[in-house]
């Protein structure tokens, strides 16, 4: 299975998304550019943290127009895996790969440290090395976390079994419902603010998000290698 | 040639942690008249004349740029500048 790892003009999270996905998981990837022109020969699509374009006007409002998004939308239709986390979470809601909007952090600081995750939904292809209701340490590292969609829009994704990660019991930014992480409505689109990138190695002070990876190789290999 | 003011805010419906913070910070230097600060942005485009109505352009550049219609309200007032 092989990554693409987008990057953006100020992505500065994608050495470690890229290390996750080659060095700890074994899989192919590579860097892509965010001007290309095809995502076609990629599996997975892999849109990291940072701060695209400086986070002018708004976070992800420009890449979200960048030439390599249109890829990035057919190969979501296509129904290959796309991961987004922090600043790539905020571009596939400005995309409209996902629904919702990112607010400032409630208490207007930029927060970086370890936070607990409760997974809520283990039936997707991104969650599926995980026990439902398990707890697992992920950092974060975002100023606009605090997730926000309207009631009609949170009734869909609760009926619809979309909300993958919730903040555990201490909710950080605000985000409505302690949402930290949210799939689209086919399941092949996962946005999530907390760093699974940064949580791959027990010398990095945990793996627990080494299993994000493994489930979407783990599916991908189920559906894609024959005797598998 | 048009001279176009954006204005964008959060939508009432939606918190604004700075604003708060601000109104906060206006009661204590006792303007107790205040009852709510929201803060927002403001841009100014320039744009020139073209076959398509002005209005109906910057509608669409605020919709698909320069607000976030999930969070945010936007108004705009356009003004033809006098060209030299």
């Amino acid at each position: 299975m092989k990554f693409a790892v987008i990057v953006f003009p100020g992505s500065n999270c994608d050495i470690d998304m890229y290390h996750a996905v080659k060095d700890e998981l074994g899989a192919e990837a590579e860097y892509v550019w965010h001007d290309a022109e095809s995502l076609d020969t990629y599996d997975g699509i892999l849109l990291p943290g940072g701060f695209s374009y400086g986070d002018y006007l708004r976070s992800g409002a420009v890449a979200r127009f960048s030439n390599v998004m249109k890829e990035v939308v057919k190969a979501a239709e296509a129904g290959k895996p796309v991961l987004g986390v922090c600043n790539g979470f905020q571009i596939l809601l400005e995309a409209g790969l996902l629904p919702g909007a990112m607010r400032r952090n409630d208490s207007l600081k930029f927060i970086c440290r370890t936070v607990e995750l409760k997974v809520e939904n283990n039936e997707t292809i991104f969650s599926s090395s995980y026990e439902k209701g398990e707890v697992i340490n992920i950092p974060i590292a975002h100023g606009e976390g605090n997730y926000y969609c309207d009631e009609a829009t949170l009734e869909t994704l609760k009926a619809n079994n979309q909300i993958v990660f919730t903040y555990n019991e201490t909710n950080p930014n605000g985000s409505l419902e302690n949402i930290a992480g949210i799939v689209n409505k086919k399941g092949n689109v996962l946005g999530m603010m907390p760093h699974p990138e940064r949580a791959v190695d027990e010398l990095l002070g945990g793996a627990d998000g080494l299993k994000l990876f493994q489930s979407i190789v783990k599916q991908w290999r189920e559906a894609h290698v024959v005797n598998a | 040639m048009y001279k176009v003011k954006v204005f964008v805010t959060l939508r009432e419906s939606v918190l604004d942690p700075q604003g708060t913070v601000v109104k906060n910070s206006l009661h204590s230097m006792n303007y107790s008249e205040v009852s709510d600060v929201r803060i927002g942005k403001y841009m100014e485009l320039t744009v020139e004349k073209s076959d398509r109505p002005v209005e109906e352009a910057v509608k669409e550049m605020c919709e698909r740029l320069l607000a976030n219609v999930v969070i945010e309200d936007y108004r705009f007032e356009i003004e033809e500048a006098v060209t030299q």
